[in-house]
């Protein structure tokens, strides 16, 4: 409960932050660099001079947006592929089955490394240095997180399907499109939100990895895992510059790992319905 | 136990034929022409640029190209490093120890930690100690290792100053001295990662000896006199193993995935900071090997699972 709050306040602070603290997150002020957190500057300030909190503020948004984002896109591929292969039995069934186990055992830091290092340059001709890396991060992220999901909702299917509910359904004669998308999916949602949860955190935290490596973002967008790489050289003197990004993702990542725990207990995804 | 052997080594190989079929068709999905500095050349006919992609079979049809991609990977010809001048599979053998050193010690620390520390917790279900243990074992997993590396620096290197935070292959000391520096440098490393795979596996560890504590053998086996102790590593401990193994296995590329980064925060020359590098240096051959070995290590990882269920458990590998 008390993560669920603490939650809210972050993701408030993000959205409605720099409505508040309308400090320029790319104003260069050398004769403010690398100062501890003070009144003028409460998070501090990094090299340049320029705000860790406004900086912090604008790059949560972007972690969090690519948080949500990419578990948007892991559940839509994975109720998509788990109710393929729930619905359908057989061969349909066993080679989904092996492409999402072959998913499951492919190491996915160094194949998100791979496909950003190979596709990064074409898209961000095609729109542009932003839009392209948000697309690539979003799609392959989510794309490397599906494989959970789907495999909850295709067991969520085997034993939905076989109910007296959708046997009078399907008596009635509905179709088998309608069966799935009325009938069984809505039963079958209760394990793939506490999934998603779960899933947010392991996107921000893939993207903040992504960032940390250099891999990421471009520097002039400031996600909280790029705060941390440009920090990392200069721990010595400026503790203050990883401390508050590192903490961010990490009580951002604890309570939505608590609120999943939380969910987890309230849904009980062992109950099948 | 062989039988089940061959089976299991069987079946990783359409595992590793689908893992080689996903990184050729990235490669070949990638835009950009290994020869577009030669078209826009104007010193090189066209004629010339054509029998050069001829030669090289670049206008092959696709599986042909995949069917010669492939038997090269296999024959362990894995090109030439475009920036370190040699072998791309040299380069590999000489860091993979390294990586495979820091990953093996940190998940024994993992074991360390998680066995000892689950059972315990299982054993005394919404005690304090369990209660400890599973909020720490939250916050364990959801420090990201970057960050946590980024801590173990600040405070055990720069504050405390007593571990040096830049790995070096390269240890002048001889006898014990070079055995404690290199102890030394690797401590912090290892911890980094074993302590966030602790704490996963301590919640796996925790959960399956709920499962089993309660069953009925265990009851039994109480009820013959056997010592407490021994119930639980005997008779609890070994059937709950099982599905911890499913749950480890399913985290091996996570653990690849922290590897790389930890090598990248302490600077630990392996594969995994020789693939950013390689990255950061658009090194292609490089780059592609290396993923290729952290494949290759993910489905190795996978058949050794699959090898301690049959140990643990024999009813599966008569199956």
């Amino acid at each position: 409960m008390a993560s669920a709050v603490v939650l809210s306040i972050i993701i408030l602070a993000v959205l409605l932050g720099p409505l508040v603290w309308t400090v320029p997150i790319d104003e260069i002020d050398f004769r403010a660099r690398l100062q501890g957190p003070s009144w003028a500057h409460p998070f501090g300030t990094d090299d340049l001079g320029q705000d860790l909190l406004a900086r912090m503020l604008y790059g949560g948004r972007i972690s969090l947006a690519v948080g949500f984002a990419a578990m948007l896109v892991a559940v839509v591929v994975g109720v998509l592929v788990g109710s393929v292969a729930g619905i359908s039995r057989g061969g349909v069934d066993a080679a989904l089955m092996w492409l999402t186990d072959l998913f499951l055992s492919l190491p996915s830091l160094p194949l998100l490394l791979l496909v950003i290092y190979l596709f990064r340059e074409p898209l961000r001709q095609l729109v542009g240095p932003e839009v392209g890396i948000f697309i690539l991060i979003v799609a392959v992220i989510g794309g490397f997180n599906w494989m959970q999901v789907a495999r909850l909702v295709r067991a969520q299917f085997f034993s939905l399907r076989e109910k007296e509910f959708v046997e009078a359904a399907r008596a009635l004669g509905a179709s088998t499109p309608r069966l799935v998308i009325r009938h069984i999916l809505p039963n079958a949602l209760g394990p793939v939100i506490v999934a998603a949860t779960i899933d947010v955190a392991a996107a921000i935290i893939a993207e903040s990895t992504l960032s940390f490596l250099g891999l990421g973002f471009p520097p002039d967008i400031p996600t909280w895992g790029r705060i941390l790489f440009d920090a990392k050289d200069n721990l010595d003197f400026a503790p203050h510059w990883a401390l508050f990004p590192g903490g961010a993702i990490f009580l951002t990542v604890l309570t939505i790992n608590f609120v999943g725990d939380g969910l987890r207990d309230a849904l009980d995804p062992r109950r099948v319905i | 136990m062989t039988q089940y052997l061959i089976r299991r080594l069987l079946i990783a190989i359409p595992s590793l034929f689908g893992i080689s079929v996903i990184l050729f068709v990235l490669l070949a999905l990638a835009p950009g022409d290994p020869f577009e500095e030669l078209a826009t050349n104007p010193a090189v006919p066209p004629e010339v640029r054509m029998q050069l992609r001829a030669s090289l079979g670049l206008d092959d049809p696709i599986h042909v190209r995949y069917l010669a991609w492939a038997s090269a990977m296999l024959r362990g010809e894995w090109g030439f490093s475009f920036v370190s001048r040699i072998d791309v599979d040299q380069l590999i053998l000489q860091r993979l120890p390294t990586t495979l050193l820091v990953i093996g010690s940190s998940q024994v620390v993992a074991l360390l930690i998680a066995l000892p520390v689950g059972v315990l917790a299982a054993t005394r279900p919404y005690s304090l100690f369990d209660k400890v243990a599973n909020t720490l074992a939250f916050v364990g997993f959801s420090l990201p290792t970057f960050f946590t590396g980024l801590l173990f620096i600040l405070f055990f290197s720069i504050y405390l100053d007593w571990l040096p935070f830049v790995y070096r292959s390269q240890i002048d000391a001889t006898g014990w001295r070079w055995v404690w520096e290199h102890i030394r440098q690797a401590i912090m490393p290892v911890m980094v990662l074993g302590l966030f795979q602790g704490a996963a596996w301590t919640r796996f560890v925790r959960s399956a000896v709920l499962d089993v504590i309660r069953l009925d053998y265990v009851t039994t086996a109480r009820s013959k006199g056997l010592p407490e102790g021994q119930v639980i590593t005997k008779h609890v401990v070994r059937n709950a193993l099982i599905p911890v193994v499913t749950l480890v296995a399913l985290q091996m590329p996570s653990v690849f995935g922290g590897a790389i980064v930890t090598e990248q925060i302490f600077r630990v020359p392996g594969i995994g900071s020789l693939l950013i590098s390689a990255i950061l240096a658009n090194d292609t051959p490089v780059i592609m090997a290396v993923t290729f070995v952290f494949s290759c290590l993910v489905i190795f990882f996978n058949l050794v699972a699959d090898l301690l269920y049959g140990w643990l458990d024999p009813r599966i590998s008569y199956r």
